[in-house]
Order: C-alpha cells, then structure tokens, then sequence
C-alpha cells in the first residue's frame, strides 16, 4: 500500500456565497442553462412518483433564502446510477437519482422524484429508504449532510444508520407524508439550530 | 475501482463555526454530527451524460453579442484524487464577479457596473488526466458587509464532483499576492496555512498565450484514496 507520506491534502471547502443562484441554479432567471434541476423524473421511471417538499431555518428559526439543496437516491429498485455492477436495463435505466434546487423567498424547496427502494447497507444488512441531503449556503463554510426518510416505512425501524441517531432526534430525519392531488407529498424541514436542530453526518 | 474516504482528510476544509465570518453562527450545527460508516449511498454518486456540458461552456467570453470588458485570462488545472492520480470526466462548474467586482446576481447591490457582455458562469468536464480550462476575466474584489471596510479578495467559485458524493467540493479560487487575504474570514476559515495556500492559484508563464491571454494554473484534490494499489 502507498504510504500516507504520498498523500495529497484536499482542496478546503469554501461557502458557496450568496450569489450562486445564476451559476448553480438559473432556473430561467439568468442567461445560463441548468445543469441538474429539481425535476429527477423522465420519461422510463417506474416507481411510486412523489413530491418533496420543505423549508430550511437559520438558528433564529428565520427562513434561509438563498440556500442550495442536492439529493442523491437510489431508484424504486435501490440501484443507484453509476453504480458498480450490472447495467440497469428496462425501467428506470435513464433515471440519474440526482437533483439539485435553490430555496425561494421562503425558504421553500421542491423536488419531484419517485421513492427509492431499499439499498444495501454494511455487513449486508439492508437500509431503510432513503434520500442523502447535502445543503449548501452563504455562511456556510461546508456542506451539511442529512437524511430523508419516509416515514412511511416499518423499515426504519431496523436501519443501521437511523439506529446511531439518539431516539429523541430521529424524528429530524423523518418525512411526514400527505397526499396531494392524488400523489404523495412528503415534507421535510431543515432546522440548523434549535430544539428540533436537525441531525447532520459526519461522512 | 473501488475508492475509501478517510475522515482525517477533512481536517483541511474549515470549521463550520468560524464566527469571524459572521453568517456561520446561526448557520451552524450546534449538536454533535452524528459518525457513521459509509454505505452504498454515500459511496456512489451522480453521473453525468455528455449534454452536461456543451461546447463552449468553458469561454465564459463568448456567451454574448460582445466580448467582456476585463482582463482576460486562462484558468486551467488537474483534478486529482489524494493519491495524485488524475480524476477524469469531473464536472467543474464555476461562477465569478466581473471585472469591477459585480455579480449579475440580483441581490448583488454593490454600486459597480455590470457587464452586458458577461454572465459570468461556465462549466467543463475534466479529460482523461484530469485537466479542464476555462478562458474568462478576471474578477474584481468587492465589498462586502461582514464587518467595516470589508473586501473579498479576487475570487472564482468552484464547484465539483468527484467519484462519490462524499467528495463533492464546493470551494473558491484565489490569485496569487493578493493584498487582501490577511483580512478575509472566508480565506482565513482554513485555519492550517498549508491547505489555504492549496486555494491559491499560480501564475502559469507556460501556459500563457503570447498576445492574448495570461494563463493561471488551479490544480484540485478531492476526497478518494485507492482501495488497493494499481501499480503495474
């Protein structure tokens, strides 16, 4: 193995600042086209289509205006894009389970998506559904990174990642889920502070 | 190839709570970030097809009628992961100011013209060694409103994408001699002085094209070891 001495030190994280908005995340409002939207769905998916939405609140409890979000998931069948592997064949195969949007005046996000299935975990235990969070924002110097469950889902119950989460916060982590013109609608907040403070990982 | 992601690494990147820059104390955790071992999920991360990108992405002054007011320069680099080698098909996007220090963003107020001629975004896809390059102008610092008399020193932001989501890198690109950096929190948030320098670009003789544009070289590491050597 190569020693540690041949290591190069990363790059350091810097904030994205407020002004990313036209380079990340135009959304028609700048001459400059999206690379990644909120829209994860295409024209193969197969799975139960949903909504995901929520806010995203400073320690105040004052809504973060110019936050960015970034989600990754596996798809209905819990294989991720990319992954090693067998190619993906029939449904699902141009799904990318990658999304990316910018929080409005309200500190709103949407994403529109289909529920993942259940993907491996370690030691081959298998993981409740999931998606991986990554929040980016002015004043923050790195990305965070949360969790959405469904809450849904008897497996949470059993997965090893919500198991490391203190009972009492694990509900942070857990998307309520309505309905809404016919479809699911799940909603989860993001609370950088406060009692409800919610859980972030150190991966 | 398989690829791990120590922890220890991440001692370069800042502290979230760095209460000099005066956004991140109520943007910060309080509670302690919950460890865990990296599964599938975090192992795994988005591909990208060939439309990501289009040509032209990368000349930031060339997206309009006219050719940006400015100074105009050569950004280029290698992204590399911890072992040296080169991280090839990595998207890079980046956004700046203009040459006066104005960003189009609309929430930009500070009193400097914008450019009709300058969007100030590109994006490119890093080669099979790993090397991308823009062709832009160079930014403009601007003031901020942090503290009295605040600047930012001249910089580009960054973005990337590497072999997982666990090495997803949002940073900045800085010049080199700037007079402003013993006054930015931002810059200063790297406490170790090795991995701030490692934000500095160099100045690229080499790669200057005589005439027509000076060249600065940016070379970016991201997370991601090798599981097993591939020497042969």
């Amino acid at each position: 193995m190569t020693s540690a001495e041949t290591t190069l030190g990363i790059t350091p994280s810097q904030t994205v600042g407020p002004f990313f908005a036209y380079g990340l995340t135009p959304n028609g409002q700048y001459p400059w086209k999206d690379t990644f939207g909120n829209d994860l769905t295409g024209p193969d998916i197969a799975g139960e289509r949903i909504r995901i939405e929520g806010r995203v609140f400073d320690g105040d409890g004052v809504p973060m205006t110019d936050a960015m979000l970034e989600i990754w998931q596996a798809d209905a069948q819990g294989r991720y894009a990319g992954a090693a592997g067998e190619p993906r064949r029939h449904t699902n195969a141009q799904f990318q389970g990658f999304g990316r949007a910018g929080t409005d005046a309200e500190g709103r996000f949407v994403f529109e998506t289909i529920k993942p299935g259940p993907v491996p975990g370690p030691d081959g235990r298998p993981q409740a559904p999931h998606i991986l969070v990554a929040l980016f924002a002015r004043g923050m110097l790195r990305q965070s990174y949360t969790r959405l469950y469904f809450a849904d889902e008897p497996a949470n119950a059993d997965d090893p990642v919500l198991a490391l989460v203190p009972e009492e916060r694990r509900a942070t982590l857990i998307a309520s889920r309505t309905e809404r013109d016919g479809r699911a609608l799940y909603t989860f907040d993001i609370r950088m502070q406060g009692e409800a403070e919610t859980v972030f990982f150190e991966i | 190839m398989t690829f791990f992601y120590p922890t220890a690494s991440l001692d370069a990147f800042p502290p979230r709570l760095s209460p000099g820059y005066r956004s991140t104390p109520k943007r910060s955790p309080t509670k302690p970030l919950i460890l865990m071992r990296h599964t599938l999920t975090e192992l795994t991360g988005p591909v990208y097809g060939q439309e990501a990108v289009q040509p032209g992405d990368e000349d930031l002054t060339r997206q309009h009628v006219g050719e940006p007011l400015g100074e105009r320069i050569i950004v280029h680099g290698r992204v590399l992961d911890e072992d040296g080698r080169p991280v090839p098909d990595a998207l890079v996007e980046i956004w700046q100011a203009n040459a006066c220090g104005r960003y189009i963003h609309v929430v930009d107020r500070h009193p400097a013209p914008l450019d009709p001629n300058f969007t100030g975004a590109g994006r490119a896809k890093t080669d099979a060694e790993g090397h991308y390059r823009f062709v832009t102008i160079r930014p403009g610092a601007y003031p901020w409103g942090n503290h009295p008399n605040a600047w930012r020193p001249a910089h580009i932001h960054f973005s990337l994408f590497g072999h997982s989501f666990v090495s997803r890198l949002v940073t900045q690109m800085y010049f080199p001699g700037d007079p402003l950096f013993p006054f930015d929190p931002i810059f200063n948030s790297v406490t170790d002085e090795a991995a701030r320098n490692r934000m500095i670009a160099a100045f690229d003789l080499d790669h200057t094209v005589p005439e027509w544009a000076l060249a600065y070289r940016f070379d970016i590491v991201l997370r991601g070891r090798r599981q097993t050597p591939m020497e042969s």
